[in-house]
């Protein structure tokens, strides 16, 4: 005895006793069952009911099982019809499957055929609605494809994501490095109808001007010492998919002024190539800079960045959102469990204490990094506290093998990085007035990192 | 406790008979049978050596009223013969008995059981027959305690 719904199923034949032997036969099945005896009748019945299939005579007066059928699926195209005939002809079975009819069975039937068919169209609907069901949970929860998280903001930016989505529009994800920048990209293209097309990554920082250049537009063989063949870079292997710009904050001055001009005129020239190629790809990209602080300082084009933040995503750091520390972890376990074939688990309070007092300034991939790690070693199958080794973080690194001096320098650095090297707020936070901090700077030699030289 | 008693036979209604298909429509054997149930009886089943059929199916092994009184089972194609092996007695009585309470567990109101183990379970060949269980499963059983209550009491 099941307590799910009903399945409907709406008999339509002009033989009185057809009606009722096939009711009385399909309700023993636990069926809701209503026969009528004509199709004009049907399709007075047709809004009274969810119905999930309908099984119809094909030789009626009037209106006949194929005609009966291509009205229903005008007002419910997924209703499953199946045609039932006492006259086995060859045409007509080929014509009702071409309409649309689910299947064809010829009078009288076989009880175990129409059984088995029925019971596979009960179990597909199942199978449908469940899966439909399952989508929207696991939407309304807490996942976007691979990110996890039950944090407010990042719901919001989950959600955000969906919607942008499916647009074309440039999507600019800002946040520190390993907060899940690519992830929430890769979501965005996996949401997207761009989805079967590729997603292309590139990461700016990691690559020279000219060789980032060729690997965005590609070159035609010859364009320089070393071009042997044509080689198609990263924006024409993105057509019709998504470009992943990662650390756009990272790249010169002339490949800003280079990527504007693809944007606003959505087509590119090969590297030594004259032929304009037009581009259909969706581009995103992410950076761990300030970049409103880099247009102040002239190292970033206002204009490409307007650009780039049609629409802006902030991933707040993991500190920000510490209840999803143990949401990760457990990820990151089962995910790790897969990988390496472990069968850890969980994971002990104590390591959870230790793992949620952590600030984490590598977030979410330095945490994945410490699971990771705490999984191989792990000898049980619980992590415990002595499974997990946090990385030193830059401030006290092998402070025994350093000066005093050498200490002072890199604690200054990190206060002013900070403080996006404001002074003043520096040297409040050293506790040391302006000047003396002014003299430490040039004592030091200490340099904003990614500052243009001084002309 | 139910108690269980034989009446005379009853000759098929000449009427059920189908000629073209020579076979027996259990509906209208059903409808005779209602004319015959006793005063003090629940429950009337028929058993019979004819093939069964209903309109639009090729054969049943049984019919039932769901919810009703009146039963019908047919040994025709739970014996070994008409599959063309060696008669085998003990199975068709284990086959016949599995039946006779599949077909009145329906008059008691039940529906076909999605459980493999349940006498209930949809049997439409006879390896169905002789693959699902023998009884009840709890679930069917108390729906035939509780509705048999009711009809007592009714």
């Amino acid at each position: 005895m099941t307590m799910e719904k009903k399945v409907n199923i709406m008999v339509v034949d002009d033989e009185e006793i057809v009606r009722t032997s096939l009711t009385g036969w399909l309700e023993e099945d636990g069926y809701h069952v209503e026969a009528v005896e004509s199709g004009r009748k049907a399709l007075e019945r047709l809004p009274e009911r969810d119905w999930d299939l309908m099984l119809v005579d094909l030789k009626m007066p009037g209106m006949d099982g194929i005609q009966l059928m291509d009205e229903v699926h005008k007002t419910a195209p997924e209703l499953l019809v199946i045609i039932m005939t006492a006259y086995a002809t060859v045409d007509t079975a080929v014509k009702a499957m071409k309409k649309g009819a689910y299947d064809y069975f010829v009078k009288p039937f076989n009880p175990d055929d129409i059984s088995l068919t029925i019971r596979k169209i009960v179990d597909h609907h199942k199978l449908v609605q469940e899966n439909l069901f399952l989508r929207k949970e696991l939407k309304k929860q807490y996942k976007l494809r691979d990110m996890i998280s039950k944090n407010e903001k990042m719901l919001e930016i989950f959600d955000l994501a969906r919607t942008v989505a499916k647009s074309s529009s440039t999507v600019l994800i800002q946040g520190e490095s390993g907060t899940g920048k690519e992830l929430l990209a890769r979501a965005i293209h996996d949401e997207s109808p761009r989805m079967d097309a590729p997603f292309i990554s590139v990461s700016c920082a990691s690559l020279t001007e000219s060789l980032l250049e060729s690997e965005l537009f590609g070159h035609e063989k010859g364009a320089f010492t070393g071009a042997t063949a044509l080689n198609r870079g990263k924006l024409e292997l993105a057509q019709d998919g998504t470009l992943f710009l990662d650390e756009i904050g990272d790249i010169s001055l002339k490949l800003q002024m280079d990527l504007l001009r693809v944007l606003e005129q959505k087509e590119f020239r090969r590297v030594g190539g004259s032929e304009l190629i037009p581009i259909n790809s969706r581009i995103l990209a992410a950076t761990n800079r300030d970049l409103a602080a880099a247009i102040a300082e002239e190292r970033f084009r206002a204009d490409l960045y307007y650009r780039l933040n049609v629409i802006s995503i902030h991933i707040p750091p993991l500190r920000e959102r510490r209840e999803d520390i143990p949401l990760l972890v457990d990820h990151f376990i089962e995910k790790f469990n897969i990988e390496m074939g472990k069968e850890i688990r969980g994971i002990s309070e104590g390591a959870v204490r230790i793992l949620m007092g952590n600030d984490w300034p590598g977030n979410a991939r330095e945490l994945r990094n410490v699971i990771e790690r705490a999984v191989v070693v792990a000898k049980g199958n619980i992590v415990t506290e002595s499974d997990i080794t946090l990385p030193s973080t830059t401030s006290d690194a092998n402070h025994r093998t350093k000066s005093l001096e050498e200490i002072e320098m890199a604690h200054i650095r990190v206060v002013l990085n900070d403080n996006q090297w404001n002074i003043v707020r520096s040297a409040q936070a050293l506790g040391i007035d302006r000047v003396t901090l002014y003299n430490k700077i040039k004592k030091f030699g200490l340099k904003k990192e990614g500052a243009p030289p001084k002309r | 406790m139910a108690t269980v008693r034989t009446m005379p036979p009853i000759p098929v209604p000449p009427e059920s008979f189908e000629a073209r298909r020579n076979q027996y429509y259990s509906t209208r054997i059903l409808k005779e049978m209602l004319g015959e149930v006793p005063q003090d009886a629940l429950k009337l089943l028929g058993v019979t050596d004819k093939d069964l059929c209903i309109p639009i199916l090729t054969y049943v092994f049984g019919e039932a009223q769901v919810g009703g009184t009146a039963a019908v089972v047919s040994l025709a194609r739970l014996r070994q013969e008409h599959y063309g092996l060696t008669p085998d007695r003990p199975l068709l009585l284990e086959r016949l008995r599995k039946e006779c309470l599949h077909e009145l567990g329906h008059t008691f109101g039940l529906v076909h059981c999605p459980s493999m183990d349940c006498v209930m379970h949809v049997s439409n060949t006879v390896v169905d027959v002789d693959t699902r269980g023998r009884d009840f499963c709890w679930g069917c059983q108390t729906v035939v305690a509780s509705n048999t209550e009711t009809e007592r009491r009714g």
